[in-house]
Order: structure tokens, then sequence, then C-alpha cells
């Protein structure tokens, strides 16, 4: 691990107001994802700044009818609060599908919307990546990527965004609230928050540089049966091949939203029509123009088939 | 004779081999360190830990994890380092009354904090309840993982009566309940390289845990 300096920050502008002044500067809350990749040398921040004593760890109401999720809150903490348990149940076991009750205990509603990809190539310096040093190619493409993205992808990069958490959000509509460097406050669409990889992979989100993660916000619940379905190499902590995060109503209309086949949670509104034909019909246009490699093409029929049971839970239920 | 020869002879070439490597590993990073000298010194700060109710004040290169802090500064030496990056769960430790991973978190993080070790929970001569039903079911084989189990398995009993549910909670408005399928769900982020699994479970399953 690299060496840096050390500071906790009182409150969020006093956070962005360091990371403005501090070149190489980053802010560090459950640290899970970040320290892991500090000490292989991925991340090499030369100064750290805390702000788990940002007071940003509570969950309230909205005016408007939905919650309000400060960026601290724990991974727990959310998954077990009764009201994400009772109206947006999608959000609850999305998380509790991820990490392990040690990671939970640590990670925090902003950190995992910014976590890093687990793409092998990422992780081993020795490999090329365009997401860790851009321009060295990706090793992905052409090598092991049974883990990888299908759709979405470029010639520079066919990661996976590893959350669950942001699945969910995605389906729910949630909101990321932001402050700026200058102290200025911003709210961004889920749907807008991650990038694809384009020529820049190394770019994931559209935060700008000290850009301080602050809140997330739930709409007003929609209802429904919240199901979530993660497909995986073993049953209990470890990362998703496929995953499906679907609220079903009971007239079989509803939201879809897939992990693990892009690099951001997958959702295409227009597939949702499609919703009462069936998941054949949803899934030709969620991952139409699909681009797979031979060994993650599977995960084409594998997001057809758990959706196809998701279907057939939330029909069971209604 | 020869057979053995060529082994020793290639064993030789291996350990000659092994430490020309070492050396071609540490060049590359003290270069990099000369080039950024700014990167390269290390920082050092005071915290003040809270573990096992004994308050110690150290100076500690700011990249000092939780569990180098234990087990090097303050030779606590129960929390063990497995993988070191989050993924087997042997160095777990409880911090305000919830087990995290003491090696993917800073020492300089915990200021102020209560941290439980594993040394913490019981002694030799008066166990915790958990450390005695590992006794009592075999719960290990080469113990290496049995500290971060243990500590994970107390606050898992812990969850569970706080009523935070799991995976496999069918109804997620209802209180969860210690059952072996919660239990396994629950404890899957510590690694047995044994596999002793079968009797960690009973062993976490026959201490009541709505007095946890």
């Amino acid at each position: 691990m690299r060496s840096f300096t050390y500071e906790r920050a009182g409150s969020p502008a006093e956070a962005v107001a360091a990371a403005a002044r501090t070149p190489g500067a980053k802010f560090i809350a459950g640290g899970t994802n970040l320290l892991d990749l500090m000490k292989n040398e991925i991340e090499t921040p030369m100064h750290l700044i805390d702000v788990n004593g940002l007071a940003l760890d509570k969950i309230e109401a909205t005016p408007e009818g939905g919650l309000r999720i400060g960026a601290l809150v724990r991974n727990t903490d959310l998954a077990a609060d009764p009201r994400v348990r009772r109206d947006y149940g999608v959000l609850s076991r999305a998380l509790l599908a991820g990490a392990s009750g040690q990671l939970r205990n640590a990670a925090t509603t902003g950190g995992n919307l910014l976590q890093r990809t687990r793409c092998p190539y990422f992780y081993d310096t020795n490999q090329p990546c365009n997401k860790r040093a851009p321009g060295s190619g990706c090793g992905a493409i052409g090598g092991f990527s049974r883990g990888h993205a299908v759709i979405g992808v470029s010639d520079a990069c066919i990661a996976t965004h590893p959350s669950d958490m942001a699945v969910a959000m995605r389906a729910l509509d949630a909101t990321v609230e932001t402050m700026r460097a200058d102290g200025s406050t911003r709210t961004i669409p889920i749907a807008q928050f991650h990038r694809l990889p384009g020529d820049t992979p190394q770019v994931e989100t559209v935060l700008a540089a000290g850009e301080l993660i602050t809140a997330v916000t739930l709409p007003k619940p929609v209802g429904g049966t919240h199901i979530y379905r993660k497909v995986r190499d073993r049953a209990s902590y470890a990362f998703a091949l496929v995953s499906v995060a679907a609220i079903v109503q009971r007239d079989g209309t509803g939201r879809v939203a897939l992990g693990g086949v892009a690099h951001k949670p997958w959702r295409v509104e227009a597939a949702e029509t499609q919703m009462p034909r069936g998941a054949k019909a949803v899934t030709a246009q969620l991952l139409m123009g699909a681009r797979t490699t031979p060994e993650n093409a599977f995960k084409v029929p594998l997001a057809e088939r758990t959706l196809a049971a998701v279907l057939a839970e939330a029909k069971g239920d209604a | 004779m020869d057979d053995s020869n060529d082994i020793k002879l290639s064993r030789r070439d291996f350990l000659i081999v092994g430490a020309t490597s070492a050396v071609a590993v540490t060049l590359p990073s003290t270069a990099a360190a000369a080039e950024t000298p700014t990167t390269g010194s290390p920082v050092v700060s005071k915290v003040t830990l809270q573990v096992n109710g004994n308050v110690r004040e150290l100076s500690l290169d700011t990249r000092t994890t939780l569990l180098d802090a234990l087990r090097e500064h303050l030779h606590l030496t129960g929390s063990k380092k497995g993988c070191d990056h989050g993924q087997c769960g042997a160095c777990t430790v409880i911090v305000d009354g919830r087990r995290v991973l003491s090696c993917l978190t800073l020492a300089v993080m915990q200021e102020r904090r209560a941290i439980t070790t594993i040394e913490g929970l019981g002694t030799p001569g008066k166990l915790h309840p958990m450390q005695a039903s590992f006794v009592k079911h075999d719960g290990y084989q080469c113990g290496y993982c049995t500290p971060g189990q243990i500590c994970s398995a107390v606050a898992v009993l812990g969850e569970i009566k706080a009523g935070i549910p799991s995976l496999v909670s069918a109804d997620l408005t209802a209180p969860p309940q210690a059952t072996p399928a919660e239990i396994r769900e629950r404890m899957s982020g510590n690694i047995c390289r044994c596999g002793a699994y079968s009797n960690i479970v009973d062993a976490i399953t026959d201490v009541p845990w709505r007095n946890a």
C-alpha cells in the first residue's frame, strides 16, 4: 500500500473543501472496497478524507412519501429498516444477497454505488486493463470472460458493475444527491449515474472530481410483489452471474432491472411493456444488441430463464 | 542416487530463483517510491483504541489496518490474518457491537470505538458460551479460522435477536429465527478450510440466542 495522509471531516461542506484543496484525495467510509484496492496499489490515494463523522446515517421519510437514505447508512441497516422491508422489499433482498454479514455492517449506501468492478484483469496488475491503466488494452476480451458483461460493452472494456443494491435502486427509480467541490448540490437520477465503458472505462460515474454522495432518495412506494433473484456459483457470498430485480403488479405489468450483465445496472423501460407477455418477450428487448463472448453467451438465456422464474414466483404470490 | 542429486540440485536452483525474484519484486516499488517522494514516506498518526475494555494510545503508520494494530502492536494474536482481502473472515472482530473485518478497516478510523476480539470474549477459565459450545461440538479442526468464526457467531445471534433479516428469511417482515439455514447463510463470510461447517452450525444453534 502507498502511504497517505489522513483527516476526519466533520460535515459534507468540510469534506468537499478538503477534497478540493488536496490533490490525489479520496473519501473513505466503510473502506471495504477502497482498502482492498489500495493493498493491491490499484487505488493509490495520497490523502484519505474519513467521512464517517458526517452524520449522514439517517433514513428519513420525504414529503413526497418516499425515503431519503443518508449516504453513510450501512447496508445492514438499510436492509433491516422496517419501511424498506415493507415498501421496498426488492432493495432489502438485493442488499441481503450481497457480500457477507461483516461486509454489510461496514459498507455504506454511497460506497456501494461507487464500488469498482471485480474483473480479474482489473485486479491483476500484471495484466492489461483499460480501466486500471487506460490505453493498456483489455485482457478480458479474448481472455477469461465468463463473468463479464454481455450488453452495453465496448472494444475497450467488458467489465460488469458488481453491486446488487444499485440494481434494485435502478428498478425503484432512485435519485442520488451529491455535493460538489464548491458546496453546491445536485440530484442525479440513478439511470444517469453510472456510465457505459465506451472509450473511457476508467470513468465509471458522472461524478466530478471531489463530488460527494450525500444521500439516495427513493420515490414513494409503487406496491406490487418485490423479488430479487441472484444466480451465482455458490449459494452465498459470491458476485452475480445474472441477477434480476423485479417489481410485478397484479395485472402482470411491472419493472425489471438486471445485474451482472453490464457496466451498470441494466434496465430498458420500453422492454417492460412486454411483461404481461412473459420473460422471453421482455428479455428479447431488454438484451437486444447483446455482444457476448463464447464464455459468457450463456448469460442471455440465463437472464431470460431467471426472469421467467421470477415472474412465475410473482404470479404465485399475487 | 542420481535421481536424488537431481532433486537436490533443482531444489537449490529453485531457492536461488526464489531469492532473485524476491529482489526483483522489491526493486520496482523502491524505484516508484523514489520517483514520487511525496507518496514514499510513511505518515504516522496517533490513535486511541479501546480494545477489550482497555484504552491504548498508539502512534501508527496511517496504512496500518485494525488487524495489524491488534496483532503487531497490541500483541492480540487471536484475530487471524487469512487472506487480508476480506474474503475469508478469519480477522472478524466486534466493533461497537457489530462484527466487521479488521483487515478491511484502518486503525486510525477506530478512534473512540469499542473493539472486542476473541481475547475479550472469554478466558480459558471462564469461556464465553459460544467458545464453550465450539469446544463441546468440536467446531474446528486446525483452529485457524476459529476466533473469527466465534466472533462472527456471537454477533450473528445478536443480529437475529435484533430482528435483522437475511437472504433466507422467507418473510422479510417477520422476526428471524436461529434455524440451521439462517446460521449457514449468515456465517457464509467465514470460511473454514478444514470443512468443519456442520459442527460449527451445531455449536452455534446450541447457544441460547434469545439471551445472546
